[in-house]
């Protein structure tokens, strides 16, 4: 590619020639805080490429295999979650970037790689925006006798505060939360849920709730039945939470304490057509840059994922809002969080997934 | 005379020898002749194969429709299901020098494996196949993928020091493309070694299911095949793998610390040393040199190299599941589907976590109950339909197709509104104090809810086929058996139902074989306690992409129902089944 990172910060350079883009999201609010962040400025700039959207991002990872297998990649930009990114790595089904080559600099002129820090955690993972799977309770509940939830472990207290609580049916959180407030220290966790007997306290721990508890396996249904009152604390994702929280006004509120990290971003899969290359790079370079990163969240509450982008985030496009306190990042939100470690759950998800399973169907 | 016409005249024809009387249609063999001379049965069936043909041409679209979107993805989903390629083709050295290691004598095998392990390892992580067996071992034993993932990134590491004794004690000219192409290579003339560079080829094609260039600039010289085996086959993984994959020029190139580390392996064999120390072929003199230096070359210690990059590749049971599943096949899938596994001393055992068993019964069970309930609500709104005027009926059957027209996921939703813990259902109850307040009814999230809303959503497909059935019943026979005395239940029962048994047959057969398959009304309404084996399917179609448990879950599945209706057809016959 000839275009100069550097460049970016004012608007994309167009590839030359007639290009059609295949991206795929999660749909949703979402999908349109892309569509406005991303897609519109970038097509605005570069007339001659046309994007074309998708929303099949929950699938992505069966659906980039069996196009793999079947010999036709149809997509060109696929928006995942890290997790999916380092398992299209490993099978080889995204491309690997150099983030030097195709990401732009920071407009101090930060390297990308150091701008993007840790969170490059795969070689093919070009990362987005940091969300976190955290829990929201109402404000209402008369049980609580006016006291409020002020930390994670309020998730496992009954007593204090009865009531139906929503967690998601897959072990990844859920294990670290009970282990955290079985008295597990937060360094010890993944050490301690690696043997059987940690394994078994964990499970111990989700017991003393599980008939308190229903279980969710889309992002969309804790804030539902926060809303209907059919729970009265449950963990979802941040962007989830702040839309029923601010956008719908709902009697709910934040529960930030042991908030889990994680990310979501971009992988360009390994059999892209050769051709779309120059577009899929040009995008890439211009959606990473500072501004475009840190203008997605007037959209949607997910911190942008380089530390440039930061300082640059305003005010919600349409509630007008100062959108920084409702970044997972913000200090005041950030004070006691937990990394989600791709790396052990990319070795235990399999198993620690059917122990889980068959403890909930037991 | 046409075929017809003979067909006709020789079934008036009442006898063999009548026929023969007939002396001008007939051959001197005693077989019909047609008026044109040939024998009636050719003539018959070459216009009978016409007939033929064009009806086949007629389904030819459907009968291709079929194979290709039906019969050809349940015969892969079946192929899937037992497997296992992925591991004989990416380490095919190591499993070759495993051989006769039995994890019940030994922890972990000896160096000569690791040694193998290095170069199959090596070869995978270039060609990025390493991760793949790694997530494929780590379905069957937990740590697999992080081993191999982290192993592949070590392999450069593991044979730096053969490049660097040879580099900095021998001659800087071990480190260039030139030299190492003129030692081993055709690029000064010399018979290729072809069967090498031919096997090797087949060995890439089929770790990378990708087709690799059969003309190649350059090869391994025959001669070097023989002097260096294991460099000139290290050798040849490399150049192919330049030319292929990474698209570069092999004269350019650098090789792989593998080469270096194959060389160090070589020279480790006296016969070969010795060989090696006279050769006098193109280059002879560095390898000459290096061959005679031997000795101080870094001891070869992969397997301790190995051990400490993670000790897990000192366990017994990783070695263990290396080895049981070294097969092109595998019944692991079949087995973990039952909820079996093989421990590491490759028995048979229960697996510790059972969960498929108790999913297929229970999908069996709510599979059932579903199909009673719809049949016990369809049976009378059937009735209904069939019995009312013309006008009323189209109205109520309206009714009942208007759930076809409306999104299941609405339909399901809808549901979940009416039932939940604050839902519409339990406020009125709490409203009119049937129930308290602090005790709602549990409807949703359970069995309970995956039954209503299932029954909802399969019931047009009982009631269609029943209505259909009951429309031909004629009300006289009714009113016959009452006129003769029956009671009315006796006239239903003895006269009415035995009518209707095709139609119950018919829904029954559609409503039970469309429920044990469905997922996503389950999957919302269901919780805990009412998820089918369906969503075990799809999450590792998805979620976890184990393809070939969920190949195998489905297949089983599949056997099931086959084995259901080979029992209905048994016990009520399949005959007795109308659909319209």
């Amino acid at each position: 590619m000839t275009a100069s990172p550097a460049m970016a910060q004012d608007g994309p350079t167009c590839p030359e020639g007639e290009f059609t883009l295949t991206m795929v999201s999660w749909g949703g609010a979402y999908e349109a805080s892309q569509e406005k962040a991303y897609y519109q400025p970038f097509t605005e700039a570069c007339p001659n490429v046309t994007i074309v959207q998708e929303s099949a991002s929950n699938e992505a990872v069966a659906k980039l295999r069996a196009q793999a297998e079947a010999g036709n990649t149809t997509w060109d930009v696929v928006d995942v979650v890290a997790s999916d990114a380092i398992r299209l790595c490993d099978e080889g089904l995204a491309l690997e970037i150099d983030p030097e080559e195709w990401l732009a600099e920071a407009p101090d002129g930060t390297s990308a790689e150091d701008d993007f820090g840790d969170l490059l955690v795969s070689d093919c993972f070009i990362p987005q925006i940091v969300y976190s799977t955290t829990f929201g309770y109402r404000t209402d509940v008369e049980a609580w006798g006016g006291s409020v939830p002020g930390d994670i472990c309020a998730v496992f207290d009954l007593e204090g505060f009865p009531g139906t609580r929503s967690l998601e049916s897959r072990p990844i959180n859920n294990m670290e939360w009970a282990l955290y407030c079985d008295g597990v220290a937060k360094e010890d966790i993944y050490d301690v849920l690696e043997t059987d007997e940690g394994q078994a306290r964990a499970f111990a721990k989700l017991d003393s709730i599980k008939d308190s508890t229903i279980w969710w396996s889309a992002g969309a249904e804790t804030p539902q039945r926060l809303a209907d009152g059919e729970a009265v604390i449950g963990s979802t994702y941040n962007g989830r939470l702040f839309s029923v929280i601010e956008e719908q006004d709902q009697p709910v509120a934040m529960l930030w304490d042991m908030q889990v990290f994680d990310l979501d971003g971009w992988v360009i899969p390994s059999g892209v057509a050769d051709e779309d290359l120059p577009a899929i790079e040009a995008f890439i370079n211009f959606a990473t840059d500072t501004q475009r990163l840190a203008d997605q969240a007037k959209y949607i509450s997910y911190g942008p994922a380089r530390a440039s982008s930061a300082p640059l985030v305003s005010t919600h496009a349409e509630l007008g809002i100062e959108m920084a306190p409702h970044m997972p990042t913000d200090p005041n939100n950030a004070a006691n969080t937990l990394l989600y470690n791709y790396e052990w759950w990319a070795d235990f998800r399999d198993d620690l997934d059917a122990k889980f399973q068959a403890w909930l169907t037991r | 005379m046409s075929p017809t016409d003979a067909t006709a005249e020789g079934l008036a024809i009442p006898s063999r020898e009548a026929q023969a009387a007939k002396a001008d249609n007939v051959d001197s063999r005693g077989r019909l002749l047609a008026a044109d001379g040939t024998p009636l049965k050719a003539s018959l069936r070459r216009a009978l194969r016409r007939e033929k043909l064009r009806a086949f041409m007629l389904v030819a679209p459907l009968l291709a429709f079929i194979l290709i979107t039906f019969i050809a993805p349940i015969g892969q989903m079946l192929t899937r299901s037992i497997g296992n390629e992925i591991v004989p083709t990416t380490i095919p050295g190591t499993l070759a020098a495993m051989g006769e290691w039995d994890p019940s004598v030994s922890d972990a095998p000896d160096e000569r494996v690791f040694q193998a392990l290095f170069f199959d390892m090596f070869l995978a992580a270039e060609l990025k196949e390493h991760t793949k067996l790694g997530t494929r071992l780590n379905y069957e034993q937990q740590g697999m993928s992080s081993l191999f993932r982290g192993a592949g990134r070590q392999m450069d590491n593991f044979g730096e020091p053969y490049q660097e004794f040879l580099e900095d004690e021998i001659d800087e000219a071990w480190d260039t493309a030139a030299y190492w192409t003129t030692l081993m290579t055709t690029k000064e003339g010399g018979a290729a070694a072809s069967d090498l560079t031919a096997s090797v080829r087949a060995r890439l094609q089929a770790m990378t299911e990708d087709a690799f260039a059969a003309d190649m600039p350059i090869e391994v010289r025959a001669d070097m095949a023989a002097l260096l085996p294991q460099t000139a086959t290290a050798y040849t993984e490399f150049l192919l793998t330049a030319v292929n994959v990474e698209e570069d020029d092999p004269l350019e190139e650098e090789p792989w610390e593998a080469v270096h580390a194959a060389l160090a392996v070589d020279l480790a064999d006296p016969d070969l040393r010795r060989a090696a120390t006279t050769y006098a072929g193109p280059g002879a003199e560095l390898l000459n040199r290096a061959a005679g230096r031997a000795d101080e070359m870094p001891p070869l210690a992969l397997k301790e190299a190995f051990l400490d990059d993670d000790e897990d590749w000192g366990d017994r049971e990783i070695w263990g599941t290396i080895k049981q599943y070294a097969g092109v096949y595998t019944a692991g899938y079949y087995l973990a589907a039952v909820d079996m596994a093989y421990s590491p001393e490759g028995e048979v055992v229960e697996a510790s976590v059972p969960i498929y068993l108790t999913l297929f019964w229970r999908t069996l069970v709510l599979s059932v109950t579903i199909t009673g309930t719809c049949l016990l609500l369809g049976y009378p709104i059937a009735w209904l339909l069939a019995n009312l005027p013309m006008r009323t009926a189209n109205l109520l059957l309206i009714l009942v197709l208007l759930p076809f027209w409306t999104s299941l996921l609405v339909r399901t939703s809808s549901w979940i509104v009416l039932l939940q813990d604050q839902g519409v259902i339990n406020d009125v109850l709490v409203f009119i104090g049937i129930v308290a307040d602090n005790n709602r009814l549990q409807m949703m999230f359970n069995e309970v809810g995956t039954v209503v809303a299932m029954t909802h959503i399969l019931l047009p497909f009982m009631i269609l086929p029943l209505f259909s059935v009951m429309k031909t019943i004629p009300p006289s026979y009714l009113r016959a058996a009452k006129s003769l005395g029956a009671t009315n239940f006796t006239a239903f029962w003895r006269v009415y139902f035995p009518q209707t048994v095709p139609g119950i047959g018919a829904g029954a057969i559609l409503v039970f074989i469309l429920a044990i398959g469905y997922y996503i009304t389950p999957e919302l309404v269901g919780g805990t306690s009412g998820i089918f084996i369906s969503n075990r399917i799809a999450y590792h179609i998805s979620s976890s992409l184990n393809w070939g448990l969920a190949a195998a879950l489905g297949s089983l599945l599949l056997i099931a129902v086959l084995v259901l209706y080979w029992l209905y057809d048994k016990i009520v016959g399949i005959d007795n089944v109308k659909l319209g």
